[in-house]
C-alpha cells in the first residue's frame, strides 16, 4: 500500500470557511483520510502547535493548503515556515488567492479602522484611550506579546512561491472532493495553475440565454436586489441585476443563481485575466445599453471599488501598491 | 518643481492615431510626454491595461477614440464610454487620483486638437506631480 | 538600515499614547506560551506565568487577530451586507448573515411575510445542527473520547473517528452533511449563504424540496439523539470526567445572557434578550437598540479582543467572578440558565435531566457547555422537522418589497456561540454609513480569561508543564466554542507606541529605542 500523503492545513488571516469545505466532504472525508495523513491543521482541528511545525524537517509535508490572506506578522511568519516544510503549497480559497473580502480593509487608513474599533464604536468604553500593543509589560511583571498588524494585506503568492490556486468563498465541497481525487491520482496541471474545471459561471448557469438559442440583449435598467424579484428562469444580468457570472470561474455550479441571487465573483477570474475587478467593470459595462445606464449603475451601487474588488483587491497590482503607500 | 510627465496613450488606429500623424504633418507642437500604443479601436482597451500602466509608474494615461457615429466598428466607442465612466469612478474609489486618466474623442482630421490635448494634459500632470507609486513599497515578487 | 529605521518600518509611528508607555524588558517570571491554542475557530494564545516554585502566578487568554469589517462595510448597499459580513467567519457560517439580514429589515422598514420568516428560521436551525455537530465532534469531544492527556497527534477528529470506528464516523458526518444540504438548498451555498433580501428570502420551496428537507430532518433528529447518547456514554457515565465536569477547577461564577420567546423558552432566530446575574436574579430584558443601555466594552493593551460587561450592574471592576460581578457569558450554557424550557418535546426531556443533575441554578460548571450544546443540537433538529411540515413553508409569498429607508437597523440573534448583535446606520438610499458588531465570543472574553486562569492554577504545579497538563488548560476555553475571527472582526492600527530598553550584562540600560 502506498504511503499516505502528508497533508497540512494552515489558517492565515481568513475565516476558516475553506477548511469547513473539507469537513463538508462529510462521509467522503473518512474515505479521503485513507489516503491522507493530517500532520498539521492549526489552529482549527489538530493540536500540533507552531513550534512542532518549525521542528519538522524541510519538505516533510507533501501537500499543504493555506486559507486566508496575510494580515499580520504571525500569518507572514507561519506561511513562510510552512513553505519551507512543504513540497507543494496550495493557495486555497478567495482570500489566499486574491485577498478576499476582509482585504477591503486596505481601502481605509489604519487610523480609520483603528478608531472605529477602539474609540468611536457605539458600545466602546475606553476612557484611557488604551490600544492593543505588540508588547506589554503588565503590572510590571507579565510580558505579553501579540502579533503586529501589517500595513497591508498580501495574497499568499505575494510572499512565497505557490504551486496551485483554488478559488471560491469557500470552494464548494463537491469541487473539493474532485480536487482530492485529482491530487491523489496525480492528475494535475503544471505548477502555477489554478485548479479549476475551466468553465465560467455563465457556462454552467441554467439561465444562459444561449441554451435556448436566444441572443443576449443590452441591459436597459440597473436593479438592486431590493428593486424587484427576478424571473427564476432568465439571466439575471439580462434583467438588470448585476451578475459577475461572465468572468468568474464556475466550479461552484453557479450556486447563487439557484436562489435567484447574482454572482459576485468569489470563484476567482476565468483564465487570462490579470486584474479581476477591472475586467469585471469591462464586461458588465459592455452589457449596458448606453451611457445613461452606466451612470445609473454608479448612482445605485455607489462605491465601485468595494463592488468590483470584493474578493480581489489585494491581487490587483495597482491596488496593492496604493495600499502600501497610503497614509498610516 | 517640474518634471517630465510620462503619459501612456492608447490611440485608435482609425481616428486618434491618424490625428496624431496629422499633428506631425502640420508641425503642431506638443511636449514629448506621450507614448502612443496603436489599437484597432478604443473599445479594445481593457481597464486592466490602464491599471497596469499606473502600477508600472505612468504619470498619466490617455485613451483616444472616434467621435460617436464615426466608430469603424459602429459601437466600439460606445462600449469604451460606458466602461471608462465606471472605471474612472472605481479608480477614484480605490484611492488613486482619477484626474490622471483621460478619455478623449479625437478624429483623424483633428491634428491640432491632438496636440492641444497632450499639451493640456501634460500641464495638468505637472501640477499633480509624478505618480506617487513610482518605486512603491508593496510586497513584491 | 539602522535598528530604529527597521523598528519604524515594522511598527510605524504610533498613535499618541495617552497612557504611560510600558517598557518591554526581559521579565524574571518564567513564561509558558500555548501558541496557537487549537481546536477552535481563530487565532489565540495562552500565556502562563510561573513563580519560583513552578506554580502558576497568573495566566492570560490573548486574541491575536482582527480585520476591520465595521469600517469597510461603510459605503456598501445594505442589501449586499449580509453575504459580505458572512465572511467574518466560515465556521459560524450563517450567523452574521442572519443578524445583518434582520438589521436590513429595520433599515428598509420592512417585515418579512410569515413564509419568508419561516424559511429563514428553517435555514437557521439547520445551521445550528451542522455547527454544533462540528464543535462537538471535531473540536470538543476529542478531549473526552480520545483522552485529555493523549498523544496530540491523535487528539482530534481523526483520532475520534479511529476511536469510534469508521462506520460510526461516516454515519455522523453523513447526517451532519444533510444539515449542510438543507442550508445550501435554502441559502444558495453550503457556506457564506446569499439568499437574504431585506423583507424576506429569495428562495421559494416547492413540494419536492420540502419533502426532501422533511426526510433529512428526521435523520437530523436521530443525530441529535445519537449525540446525547455519545455524551452520556463517554462523559456522564465516566466518574473521572464527571469530577472535571462538577469540579471547581472548571467552574466560573458569572452572569448570563440569552434570548427567550414569549413563553420564556429557548429561541434562536428572534426573541427578547434576558440578562441574569451570577446568582440568577433577572437584571433586565431588551430588544434592538436597547442593547446600548446594557452592554459596554473595555479595551486592554495585551489582546485585540474587547471586554464587554453589564453596566446596569455597575462600572467596570476588572475580571472578577462571584456575587456582584458584572461579567457575563453567552452561548449554550448561558441559554440553559436563562430559559425556563425548550420549545420541542425531546429536547425538553434532556433539559430537565440537565438541571436535575446539577441542582442549583444558574449552572456555573463550564464543561456543561458541551452537554447544553448537544441538547440544542437536538432542539434545532426538531425545529427543522417542525418547520418542514408547516403548510406555509412552500408558499410563494416569501418577500415584502421595501418601499422606504429608515436609515437604521439592529439585528439580534442567538448564534450557536451566543448573542450576536449587528447595528447599522445608512443614508437615505440604504448605503451603510456606520456599523457596530458585538459578537458572541467577545461577550465571553472575560469569563474565558477567568476559566483559563483557574485551570492553569489547578493543573500546573511544581513546574510540570507536560503537554497533557497544558491541554487541561486549553480544555478551559474549548467549552465556550471560541470564534475569534468573529470576535475580532474589528481592525486596529497595529501601530503602537513601543520603547525598547537594551541591557548590558551588568543589567544597566545601555540604549533605549523608541518609535515616538
Amino acid at each position: 500500500m502506498a504511503d499516505k500523503v502528508k497533508t497540512a492545513f494552515l489558517l492565515a488571516g481568513g475565516c476558516a470557511g475553506c477548511e469547513m469545505s473539507v469537513v463538508d466532504l462529510s462521509e467522503g472525508l473518512v474515505d479521503a483520510l485513507d489516503a491522507l495523513e493530517i500532520v498539521f491543521w492549526a489552529p482549527t482541528v489538530a493540536d500540533v502547535k507552531y513550534k512542532d511545525l518549525e521542528d519538522m524537517p524541510d519538505k516533510f509535508i507533501d501537500l499543504a493548503f493555506v486559507d486566508g490572506m496575510i494580515r499580520n506578522s504571525e500569518n507572514l511568519h507561519t506561511v513562510q515556515v510552512l513553505r519551507r516544510k512543504s513540497k507543494i503549497l496550495v493557495a486555497f480559497g478567495a482570500c489566499a488567492t486574491l485577498g478576499g473580502i476582509a482585504a477591503l480593509g486596505d481601502l481605509h487608513t489604519k487610523e480609520e479602522l483603528f478608531s472605529q474599533a477602539y474609540k468611536t464604536s457605539f458600545s466602546t468604553d475606553n476612557p484611557d484611550g488604551v490600544f492593543p500593543t505588540p508588547e506589554v509589560l503588565l503590572d510590571g511583571k507579565y510580558n505579553l506579546t501579540i502579533p503586529t498588524f501589517l500595513d497591508q494585506c498580501s495574497t499568499i503568492d505575494q510572499v512565497v512561491e505557490v504551486e496551485y490556486y483554488v478559488g471560491g468563498c469557500p470552494p464548494h465541497p463537491a469541487f473539493v472532493g474532485k480536487l482530492v481525487g485529482a491530487i491523489l491520482s496525480g492528475n494535475l496541471p503544471p505548477a502555477g495553475s489554478w485548479l479549476t474545471g475551466g468553465k465560467a459561471v455563465c457556462d454552467i448557469c441554467k439561465r444562459n440565454p444561449a441554451l435556448t438559442g436566444q441572443e443576449r440583449l443590452p441591459v436597459g435598467e440597473i436593479k438592486r436586489t431590493i428593486d424587484g424579484r427576478p424571473d427564476f428562469d432568465k439571466c439575471l444580468l439580462q434583467q438588470g441585476y448585476m451578475c459577475f457570472g461572465p468572468v468568474t470561474q464556475g466550479d461552484c455550479g453557479a450556486s447563487c443563481l439557484n436562489v435567484n441571487i447574482p454572482c459576485r465573483g468569489c470563484g476567482g477570474p476565468i483564465p487570462g485575466i490579470k486584474d479581476f475587478g477591472a475586467r469585471c467593470v469591462s464586461t458588465l459595462a459592455s452589457s449596458m445599453a448606453n451611457d445613461a445606464v452606466a451612470e445609473q449603475f454608479i448612482e445605485k451601487y455607489n462605491n465601485m471599488a468595494k463592488m468590483f474588488y470584493r474578493y480581489s483587491h489585494t491581487a490587483s497590482k495597482l491596488n496593492h501598491k496604493i495600499a502600501g503607500m497610503k497614509e498610516k | 518643481m517640474s518634471y517630465n510627465p510620462n503619459i501612456v496613450g492608447f490611440a485608435c488606429q482609425w481616428c486618434t492615431y491618424a490625428g496624431a500623424d496629422l499633428a506631425g504633418n502640420l508641425r503642431a507642437k506638443y511636449p514629448p510626454s506621450i507614448k502612443l500604443i496603436k489599437v484597432p479601436c478604443s473599445g479594445r482597451v481593457e481597464p486592466e491595461y490602464v491599471m497596469e500602466a499606473f502600477a508600472q509608474g505612468a504619470d498619466g494615461v490617455l485613451i483616444g477614440g472616434c467621435h460617436f457615429g464615426d466608430c469603424h466598428y459602429k459601437t466600439g466607442n460606445h462600449k469604451t464610454s460606458q466602461r471608462m465612466k465606471i472605471f474612472a469612478k472605481m479608480l477614484a474609489d480605490t484611492g488613486f487620483d482619477a484626474k490622471r486618466f483621460r478619455l478623449e474623442w479625437i478624429s483623424g482630421a483633428e491634428g491640432y486638437r491632438f496636440a492641444e490635448v497632450v499639451e493640456e494634459f501634460t500641464k495638468e500632470l505637472q501640477e499633480l506631480g509624478p505618480n506617487p507609486l513610482k518605486g512603491g513599497t508593496g510586497h513584491g515578487r | 538600515m539602522g535598528i530604529f529605521e527597521a523598528l519604524k518600518k515594522k511598527f510605524g509611528f504610533g498613535l499618541e499614547p495617552s497612557v504611560p508607555v510600558l517598557t518591554a524588558r526581559s521579565s524574571t517570571m518564567k513564561k509558558i506560551e500555548i501558541n496557537p491554542i487549537t481546536r477552535l475557530e481563530g487565532h489565540g494564545k495562552i500565556a502562563i506565568f510561573l513563580d519560583d516554585d513552578g506554580n502558576v502566578d497568573d495566566a492570560f487568554f490573548q486574541t491575536v487577530e482582527f480585520r476591520g469589517f465595521e469600517k469597510f462595510l461603510q459605503g456598501m448597499p445594505m442589501e449586499e451586507v449580509p453575504r459580505t459580513v458572512s465572511t467574518v467567519c466560515g465556521v459560524c457560517r450563517g450567523v452574521h448573515f442572519t443578524a445583518a439580514m434582520k438589521a436590513s429589515d429595520g433599515v428598509f422598514g420592512v417585515t418579512p411575510p410569515p413564509a419568508g420568516r419561516k424559511l429563514r428560521e428553517l435555514f437557521f436551525n439547520a445551521h445550528y445542527v451542522e455547527d454544533h455537530s462540528v464543535i462537538l465532534y471535531a473540536l470538543g469531544l476529542p478531549d473526552f473520547v480520545v483522552g485529555p492527556e493523549s498523544n496530540p497527534a491523535e487528539r482530534n477528529v481523526v483520532g475520534l473517528i479511529n476511536a469510534v470506528g469508521a462506520d460510526v464516523g461516516r454515519e455522523v458526518l453523513r447526517r451532519r452533511g444533510l444539515a449542510v444540504k438543507i442550508f445550501e438548498l435554502l441559502g444558495g451555498k453550503p457556506n457564506h449563504p446569499v439568499a437574504a433580501i431585506p423583507g424576506g428570502w429569495s428562495k421559494q420551496l416547492n413540494e419536492e424540496e420540502r419533502r426532501q428537507i422533511e426526510e433529512w430532518s428526521k435523520e437530523l433528529v436521530g443525530l441529535g439523539e445519537l449525540t446525547l447518547k455519545v455524551f452520556a456514554d463517554v462523559v456522564l457515565k465516566n466518574d473521572k470526567y464527571m469530577e472535571l465536569v462538577t469540579g471547581d477547577m472548571y467552574r466560573v461564577e458569572v452572569g448570563y445572557m440569552g434570548s427567550v420567546d414569549a413563553q420564556d423558552r429557548i429561541t434562536y432566530y428572534d426573541g427578547t434578550q434576558k440578562v441574569i446575574d451570577s446568582q440568577g436574579a433577572v437584571i433586565g430584558t431588551f430588544q434592538g437598540k436597547e442593547y446600548l443601555d446594557f452592554i459596554s466594552e473595555r479595551v486592554q493593551p495585551w489582546t485585540y479582543l474587547k471586554f464587554p460587561y453589564q453596566k446596569k450592574i455597575g462600572d467596570w471592576k476588572g475580571m472578577v467572578e462571584g456575587p456582584g460581578t458584572n461579567i457575563y457569558c453567552v452561548g449554550p450554557l448561558a441559554r440553559m440558565n436563562v430559559v425556563k424550557g425548550m420549545d420541542t418535546p425531546l429536547a425538553q426531556q434532556h433539559f430537565e435531566q440537565f438541571h436535575a443533575t446539577f441542582g442549583a441554578r444558574p449552572v456555573h460548571n463550564i464543561l456543561a457547555y458541551h452537554w447544553a450544546r448537544a441538547i440544542e443540537l437536538l432542539n434545532a433538529a426538531e425545529k427543522c422537522l417542525q418547520l418542514s411540515r408547516d403548510p406555509e413553508i412552500t408558499s410563494k409569498d416569501t418577500w415584502n418589497k421595501p418601499t422606504t429607508c429608515t436609515g437604521e437597523g439592529v439585528g439580534i440573534i442567538e448564534a450557536p456561540r451566543g448573542t450576536l448583535i449587528h447595528h447599522y446606520l445608512t443614508d437615505g438610499k440604504g448605503m451603510v454609513t456606520d456599523a457596530n458588531l458585538i459578537v458572541a465570543t467577545t461577550h465571553n472574553n472575560a469569563p474565558i480569561n477567568l476559566a483559563v486562569k483557574k485551570a492553569a492554577k489547578h493543573f500546573i504545579k511544581n513546574g510540570n508543564v507536560a503537554q497533557g497538563m497544558l491541554n487541561y488548560v486549553e480544555m478551559a476555553f474549548r467549552p465556550y466554542d471560541l470564534c475569534l475571527a468573529c470576535a475580532t472582526h474589528t481592525l486596529t492600527n497595529g501601530q503602537s507606541p513601543l520603547a525598547v530598553d537594551i541591557f548590558d550584562s551588568s543589567g544597566n540600560v545601555y540604549k533605549t529605542l523608541k518609535n515616538f
